[in-house]
């Protein structure tokens, strides 16, 4: 049903010059792996371990993806309107954060803006400091996982504790998260009893640990027990938000566990880190991301729990409530025509589960809080296609996240756009441009293409009669082997098979 | 920070231009409202709530005093004390079994005393098998709902939409809402879901019909 119609790729014609604009900073944040996408990605292809977790949990949300999806009759038409909303969105985002700021400070809270990561990190860590608190509690965020916020807040003297089950797992292991949504995919039930036992103090105790199975009820459990006393004692919580409504200035958090609740309830202090493409115009709205949301997301018909609030509620709730608004880049995304359909995203992650590259490399190889498909096409538009130069690359195009998507972003199309985009920037002639030089001459002259051909034709003899030939080519040109198998040359060409059938 | 404010704001005119593309008209042509009977409603609600291991139990409107205690049964166990049962403020005297307390306002970590919560809704949607709080008197301040470990809602019939937009349709958007679908839940470990974590690891709904 999703799949009905899908325009064919745009292939990157020459695009408009795009204004200028700040890209998120380097040396702050998540956005940049330290390694290109094929280099990381060919050690997480060695994992056996991860390649099973990932295959066994991405095909579990498909297939529950798939059968909630299944069961909406009007899902092409919520998902048209998705797009639709978001496109408007964008059309009047400076407009629509005016509005959202006016609604949420007559409600008792205060916006804060924030050119990039430096900034809204300092926002924050003032914000809390300014409370004496040397802890916060934290509801899963992306916004804040791309801005090293907890890191920031570290360097401040503050902890920062993930209450998300997974979070918790990816924060307790020190390790980096692989997901929009489960950040710790890539750990099995085993592993992730392994760190529990070895960082929660309750499992200290002799004898503790038999306690722990890595039954998931029990697993869940522990992090409820751990959890709890925090989520009592704390004084601030810091959010993200999946929705914002400029009409009202209603913000909303959408989860699982209970944890965000706790957090967006119990403490005096409420702080939410938001992008500014976050928005929705109106209240009405939400209607249609609020079905188009869970079910692309964990595959549930409605997520457990969704809180809804706007500015302060005296007597119920954080009576100091602040918005942070994070730009980190994403105006330099919305000069891109092509590129800024990325700011659609409402981060479901149901274009990382459907994804083949993302099945098999996982999460890490992005290098950035945003992997996957959407990540492939946000992380470097946020940055400057330079600073995540083989992300555009980390994809085959099959475009099955086109149709997975909730808001039917165009990915496919963008990758190409931004290939293009890092191809005309390339200031030095590259192998690849200079071989692409040479077959341009050999084809635009008869003889030196028959030439070619015959040339090409001697490699036979090292295919032993199988469709590839089994070697690289040398250098330069052994980056392109590396990751594509040579096709035996054929006996005979098309002109000679031609010349050959009708004798001409 | 009107500094930060009035760049964030010109980057965006820069980004969009002087001649900006007008926004799209929206066709909601999906769903946005539903007319299958009350009676079909109140099935797909029972349906989709059990589904998410929620526990349903329907009674007329004169039995619902009973069925909040039969509710609490299902919840804690037979044989519950009722000084571990707290209510909403605006809790009908009727729905209230003997002997509960009604939440006095302490500081909301203090509810942690109390084993259960009865409260009423504000809308419920079937289709989803959503409830929704809203903060108001029946409803309860979202602490409420949320620290002691088994919820009691009360639903009346009246209160049962089809679907999603009908819901919104009917809610203020500005009180504070929770919506609640199931008791507390996570699909973090292998993408399975797993009931139980730290909201209300039991949901009893009593449903009016």
């Amino acid at each position: 049903m999703t799949a009905t119609s899908r325009p064919p790729t745009f292939l990157g014609l020459p695009t408009a010059q795009r204004p200028s604009l700040p890209t998120a900073p380097r040396g702050v944040g998540h956005l940049r792996g330290d390694r290109s996408f094929p280099d990381a990605a060919r050690d997480a292809l060695r994992d056996g371990q991860l390649r099973a977790n990932l295959g066994h949990a991405t095909s579990t949300i498909r297939a529950k993806r798939a059968a909630v999806v299944g069961e909406v009759p009007d899902w092409e038409e919520l998902r048209q309107a998705g797009k639709a909303l978001k496109q408007a969105t964008m059309a009047r985002l400076d407009e629509l954060l005016v509005q959202l700021e006016e609604q949420v400070t007559a409600r008792g809270g205060t916006v804060h803006w924030a050119r990039d990561a430096t900034e809204a990190n300092e926002i924050v860590t003032r914000l809390v400091r300014a409370t004496g608190a040397d802890e916060v509690v934290k509801v899963k965020s992306m916004a804040t996982q791309e801005i090293g916020l907890n890191e920031a807040l570290e360097a401040a003297g503050i902890a920062a504790h993930e209450t998300d089950l997974a979070e918790l797992i990816v924060q307790l292991g020190e390790d980096e998260p692989s997901h929009i949504l489960v950040p710790a995919i890539h750990k099995n039930r085993a592993e992730i009893r392994e760190i529990f036992l070895r960082t929660m103090p309750q499992f200290a105790e002799p004898g503790a640990a038999a306690e722990l199975t890595d039954e998931p009820r029990r697993l869940a459990m522990a992090a409820r027990a751990h959890l709890r006393e925090r989520f009592l004692r704390a004084r601030v919580a810091v959010s993200g938000a999946n929705f914002a409504v400029a009409e009202t200035g209603t913000l909303a958090v959408v989860e699982s566990e209970g944890n965000g609740r706790m957090c967006l309830t119990l403490p005096q202090t409420l702080i939410t880190v938001m992008g500014i493409e976050k928005l929705v115009p109106t209240w009405q709205d939400l209607e249609v991301f609020l079905q188009l949301l869970p079910r692309s997301s964990t595959g549930e018909r409605m997520n457990p729990y969704t809180s809804l609030w706007t500015g302060v509620t005296p007597g119920d709730g954080p009576q100091e409530f602040h918005l942070v608004l994070l730009d980190n880049g994403r105006t330099a995304v919305l000069a891109d025509e092509v590129g800024r359909e990325a700011l659609h995203c409402i981060r479901c992650s149901a274009c990382l589960n459907v994804c083949p590259v993302y099945e098999r490399a996982g999460g890490h190889a992005y290098g950035s809080v945003y992997p996957g498909p959407i990540g492939a096409v946000l992380s470097p538009q946020l940055t400057g296609v330079e600073d995540n130069a083989s992300l555009p690359y980390a994809s085959s195009l099959c475009g099955a996240c086109y149709d997975a998507c909730p808001v039917a972003i165009d990915i496919p199309s963008i990758l190409v756009h931004l290939r293009a985009e890092h191809v005309e920037a390339q200031q030095r002639t590259t192998p690849e441009a200079a071989a692409f030089r040479a077959l341009s001459r050999a084809m635009s002259s008869p003889w030196l293409w028959r030439l070619a051909q015959r040339a090409a034709g001697l490699g036979r003899f090292l295919s032993r009669g199988g469709p590839t030939l089994p070697v690289a080519l040398p250098p330069p040109a052994s980056a392109w082997t590396r990751s594509r198998d040579l096709p035996t040359p054929p006996r005979e060409t098309f002109t000679q098979a031609w010349a050959r059938e009708h004798g001409r | 920070m009107t500094g930060a404010r009035d760049e964030v704001l010109g980057r965006i005119r820069t980004a969009l231009g002087p001649d900006r593309r007008p926004a799209p008209e929206v066709h909601r042509h999906y769903r946005r409202s539903d007319g299958r009977p009350v009676a079909e409603l109140l099935d797909v609600l029972t349906d989709r709530l059990e589904d998410y291991a929620a526990t349903v139990l329907r009674c007329s409107p004169e039995a619902v005093g009973a069925t909040v205690a039969a509710a609490l049964d299902a919840g804690l166990g037979v044989g519950w004390a009722p000084a571990g049962v707290v209510v909403a403020p605006g809790l009908p005297a009727a729905w209230r079994p003997d002997g509960v307390s009604e939440d006095d306002g302490r500081p909301a970590v203090g509810l942690t005393a109390f084993a259960a919560t009865v409260t009423g809704v504000a809308v419920a949607v079937a289709e989803t098998g959503t409830l929704v709080l809203d903060g108001g008197a029946r409803s309860g301040r979202r602490a409420l709902s949320l620290l002691p470990d088994c919820l009691v809602c009360v639903v009346e019939t009246g209160q049962v939409v089809g679907g999603v937009p009908e819901a919104l349709a009917r809610l203020d958007a500005t009180a504070p809402l929770t919506m609640v679908s199931g008791p507390s839940a996570t699909s973090d470990i292998e993408l399975s879901r797993v009931e139980g974590v730290h909201g209300p690891r039991t949901l009893v709904v009593v449903l009016m019909g």
